[in-house]
């Protein structure tokens, strides 16, 4: 029970980042009738608003302190950073520990650019455009941004760590009456898993409560009706291309602590959430939530040694095997639309 | 000849011509010029053009003629490397028993995911066989690690059985005898030209699955296929079913790949899973748009054009550059080196992605497209669009 | 008994009763419209008839053999041919290829890998779909791209595609449904040239009066999902029932 317990909670930090990008995706398909492959390029560019934010806070001045001497015996340097300078010890140091926190108003405006510049720039043009050129040139620009970012931050992995007051675990396993260190859960986790709900609730409060979500709502079952109502759809879908990707940035932005940021994290996250989008079903926001959930937990379950041992290899290629399944069985996927990308 | 029309033959025998000369084209420039960094006449790139050549082509039989997109060709490619270098451990260095075996188990393999892929169409089917390549992948690093080795790549051990060898057998790779890495350097004057026989291997192959798919394409298997492309529901109305049609283009096309992968053992023998991985799907796919999907010539000059620049491109660094730049003023030439670096030696990539991106935007045809527009602002005379020269859908049909 | 046999179709969408009790019989060289107002079954029908739906209940057969449940292209290998609302054809190939691929179907069947033949080679094919053509007065645009054909040539081409397999059965589904008058006369006079051309049995469904009391022989009149009569054109035209259910309106538009 304990086991079961902890491979749920293990799923959902991987399981929330799949829901997060693939609603951003799914808004983009189900809005503009685009196939984003460049969707994990903007996750990773979130991610990297941290590492970025946290390098610019931490930006430093050098003071020769006259009482310390380094080990040649020369006056030695002291590292100061302008926050620390300005705020004061204490807030100066917080500011620093809480940039990954902060690097989320930091993203947003950056994503929403971003977002903006690629739909009016790029995407626009390929609306009519078939879907395999959409996913060609969405994939040229996912190996530009991949490369841009290996050219400023390097190959490796950056640490980028959350703030201390979150570091370490907490143990689920005594609140729940089970023996200690049986189920431990890192705070940041259960931060990042909360946090999406957050995102996620208000994502679709927004397409529900709102008029400009209706009309997209209604924009997406049928656009060129809504086009006919004289409502300028167009701006309001570069808009929504915007929200998509200051989501899919919120979701790097907060992962960055989880899994140190690197140039392909892009890659890697978008084959899995194009995955779980198409076992969501196409075109549908609660069905990419519910599969993006799903599938996390289900890939942490099949990490689990005892099903190694009996099926050995199958945590690598759960997430596939489910999603070919899925696809064979109800094409549509879990909770798909009818005629959607089906010509 | 050899059932081609007049043009075809034409068109077949230019491209003979220039695989058996290549190592002499690529060798524009004295060996101890400046420019000689830009030859690409060594044995090692040359295959290179070959191999991808092939692997191109046979996308192109899939994706040009069907328009079904897969993310997943690598996994076959991977599958022909592994295939051939057993050989290579279980046999001897004789490379034919490997490259049937690569085109056998690609062929199986391509049955197997084609089998389930083709049942959905459109994006769903990128991403089944893009799933089916990454699963390959995943399972190739770790389960299967007896078959493939896992991250060292299959490599052949002196404890290997080998039970062909003999006592004194070849220890590289060689067609009867006749070892791939065996070259003749001529040297013309300042030229320095090297015949490779592994090059003149993979060049005659590759002639062989040109021509193959030359046929392909002017047959009426390949009018099929375009037809799929064209209006599938159509098709079905017409009283074909058109999953066989798709399904034999996925096989044929999936040996292909896994040729390629077997000669690419064949001059190294090694294989790593990195090469299935979707990235190097993701390359073929590049290839093929680049040169020109749907066009005969389009996949040879798009592996060609990626493979010549990645090679070119990664050899130039900030030195290199200064270098070219150095009559400039000292500012204006640390400025354009500066601009320029990330574009260069490692930066390959990046330019590959904007060089992907122009083309799609702009010329959704490819190189080809572009040399018939350039062939068409010559000549002055507007000619209808669908006069190019070797788009399939523009071969004239009618025994005039 | 008929070429084309329904029996007792009935087919329901949750609450809805699209079809009930459908009996119709389409004689062998006759030209038979099945008309009716919207929403009176005639799309769930004729999807039927094509295998894209299987209906609740009854049973559509043809020559005796039922076509319930078969695919698209195993129903046109039994004969029956198809004209679409807008015409559908291989845009991106040539006029001339357009007519060899139901030549090639005709011939080889469903599926054959024919990759080591070349398309010229074929004499005897080629021949068939350049008569077929110069019988649709086609025979000067032979390599033309099909795409940038105009929408009567389109049409005509389709025609040509379904007449050179020599089907038993051409089905049309409202071929003349958004087409300017002038346009749907051509059409009706392309209809009426095959009709005398060759012997062929023509089942059309259609809401348009003109086109249908122009070529038919017998009408169907679908009204609720269920035949209301069935007679020749000029006994539909004074039939009271018929008057009050549909024609009564449709000439007030």
């Amino acid at each position: 029970m304990d086991v079961i317990l902890l491979q749920i909670l293990n799923g959902l930090d991987k399981g929330s980042a799949y829901a997060l990008i693939a609603l951003g995706l799914t808004l983009i398909f189900g809005t503009l009738g685009v196939v984003n492959f460049a969707h994990g390029a903007l996750f990773m560019i979130g991610a990297f608003c941290s590492v970025t934010l946290q390098r610019i806070l931490s930006w430093s001045f050098e003071t020769i302190d006259p009482d310390k001497t380094d080990f040649l015996g020369n006056p030695a340097t002291v590292k100061t950073p302008y926050v620390v300078e300005w705020f004061g010890e204490s807030t100066g140091l917080a500011i620093i520990d809480w940039s990954v926190p902060l690097a989320i108003l930091f993203s947003i405006p950056i994503m929403i650019a971003f977002g903006f510049i690629m739909e009016r720039g790029l995407i626009k043009h390929f609306y009519k455009r078939p879907h395999a050129d959409q996913i060609l040139v969405t994939f040229g620009l996912a190996i530009v941004l991949q490369e841009v970012i290996k050219a400023f931050y390097g190959a490796n992995p950056i640490p980028t760590p959350a703030p201390s007051a979150f570091t370490g675990s907490f143990d689920f396993g005594l609140l729940l009456g089970f023996a200690e260190n049986t189920i431990i859960y890192p705070y940041w986790r259960m931060v990042y898993f909360a946090f999406s709900l957050v995102v996620i609730g208000g994502v679709f409060s927004f397409l529900q409560f709102t008029t400009f979500g209706m009309v997209v709502r209604a924009g997406m079952a049928d656009r060129e009706t809504v086009g006919l109502l004289g409502i300028d759809i167009d701006k309001r879908f570069t808009f929504m291309f915007g929200l998509a990707a200051a989501v899919a940035g919120i979701a790097g932005v907060m992962y960055a602590p989880i899994n140190s940021p690197n140039y392909h994290m892009g890659m890697d996250f978008l084959v899995l959430s194009f995955v779980v989008v198409v076992v969501g079903g196409m075109g549908s926001l609660p069905g990419a939530v519910l599969a993006g959930f799903m599938l996390g937990i289900l890939e942490s379950f099949a990490s689990m040694n005892i099903i190694k041992s009996f099926i050995p290899g199958i945590d690598q290629i759960i997430i596939y095997l489910v999603a070919i399944l899925i696809l064979l069985t109800r094409p549509r996927g879990l909770m798909g639309r009818k005629g959607v990308m089906e010509e | 000849m050899l059932g081609l029309n007049q043009r075809d033959t034409k068109f077949l025998l230019i491209v003979i011509a220039l695989t058996l000369f290549t190592p002499i084209l690529l060798q524009p420039f004295p060996a101890d010029s400046g420019l000689a960094q830009f030859n690409a006449g060594y044995p090692d790139l040359m295959q290179r053009f070959a191999i991808f050549g092939i692997f191109a082509i046979g996308f192109n039989i899939l994706f040009g003629l069907t328009g079904y997109l897969s993310f997943g060709h690598a996994a076959f490619l991977g599958v022909g490397s592994y295939s051939t270098v057993w050989m290579f451990k279980l046999l001897n260095y004789n490379v034919l028993p490997g490259l049937v075996l690569a085109i056998i188990v690609s062929g199986l393999f391509a049955l197997l995911i084609g089998y389930v892929s083709l049942r959905r169409s459109g994006i769903y089917f990128s991403i089944l066989t893009l799933a089916f390549a990454q699963m390959s992948f995943n399972l190739a690093y770790s389960v299967l690690t007896p078959i493939t080795n896992g991250e060292t790549g299959l490599q052949v051990y002196n404890d290997d059985p080998q039970i062909l060898m003999g006592e004194n057998g070849i220890t590289t790779t060689h067609f009867f005898g006749l070892k791939m890495n065996a070259s003749h350097i001529m040297d013309v004057g300042p030229w320095q030209f090297t015949f490779n026989f592994g090059y003149y291997f993979c060049a005659v192959i590759a002639i062989l699955a040109f021509y193959l798919s030359l046929r392909i394409f002017r047959s009426p298997f390949g009018m099929m296929l375009r037809a799929v492309k064209s209006n599938q529901q159509r098709m079905n109305y017409t009283g074909l079913s058109s999953r066989p049609y798709t399904l034999a283009a996925f096989v044929i096309s999936g040996m292909y790949a896994g040729l390629a992968g077997g000669l690419l053992a064949s001059m190294d023998p090694l294989a790593g899973a990195e090469r299935m991985q979707w990235t190097a799907s993701g390359e073929v796919v590049l290839m093929t748009i680049l040169g020109g999907a749907g066009t005969m010539m389009g996949p040879i000059l798009g592996a060609g054009f990626i493979k010549y620049f990645e090679n070119i491109f990664s050899k130039i660094n900030d030195q290199v550059l200064h270098g070219w730049f150095a009559f400039l003023p000292d500012g204006l030439e640390n400025a354009l080196v500066w601009l320029l670096h990330p574009f260069v030696g490692k930066g390959w990539h990046l330019t590959l992605g904007i060089l992907f991106m122009l083309v799609v935007v702009f010329l959704p045809g490819g190189l080809v497209e572009l040399g018939q527009r350039i062939r068409n602002m010559f000549r002055k005379k507007p000619k209808a669009d669908n006069d190019g020269s070797h788009k399939p859908q523009q071969t004239p049909h009618v025994a005039e | 008994m008929g070429l084309l046999e329904v029996k007792d179709v009935g087919k329901r969408f949750g609450g809805l009763q699209a079809l009930s009790d459908v009996n119709l019989s389409v004689q062998e060289n006759t030209v038979h419209a099945i008309i009716g107002p919207n929403g009176a079954g005639k799309s769930t029908l004729l999807n039927c008839l094509i295998g894209k739906l299987i209906p609740d209940t009854g049973s559509v057969t043809f020559q005796g053999q039922s076509v319930l449940g078969r695919k698209p292209h195993e129903i046109n290998q039994m004969g029956i041919s198809r004209i679409f609302q807008t015409p559908e054809i291989f845009g991106d190939l040539t006029v001339l290829e357009n007519v060899l691929i139901p030549c090639f179907a005709k011939r080889d069947g469903s599926f054959r890998m024919h990759a080591f033949e070349t398309v010229e080679a074929e004499k005897d094919l080629n021949e068939k779909a350049v008569a077929m053509l110069e019988d649709v007065n086609m025979q000067d645009k032979l390599q033309m791209q099909a795409s940038s054909l105009s929408r009567g040539d389109k049409r005509r081409l389709e025609m040509a595609m379904s007449l050179v397999q020599d089907p038993k059965l051409l089905l049309l589904d409202e071929p003349t449904a958004g087409m300017a008058r002038a346009d749907t006369n051509s059409t009706i006079d392309l209809l009426k040239e095959i009709k005398e051309k060759r012997d062929i049995t023509m089942a059309i469904i259609e809401h348009d009066m003109h086109v249908v009391f122009s070529l038919a022989e017998r009408i169907t009149v679908l009204a609720q999902g269920t035949p209301l009569v069935e007679d020749t054109p000029d006994n539909i035209r004074d039939h009271p029932k018929v008057r009050e259910a549909y024609l009564g309106e449709t000439q007030q538009t």
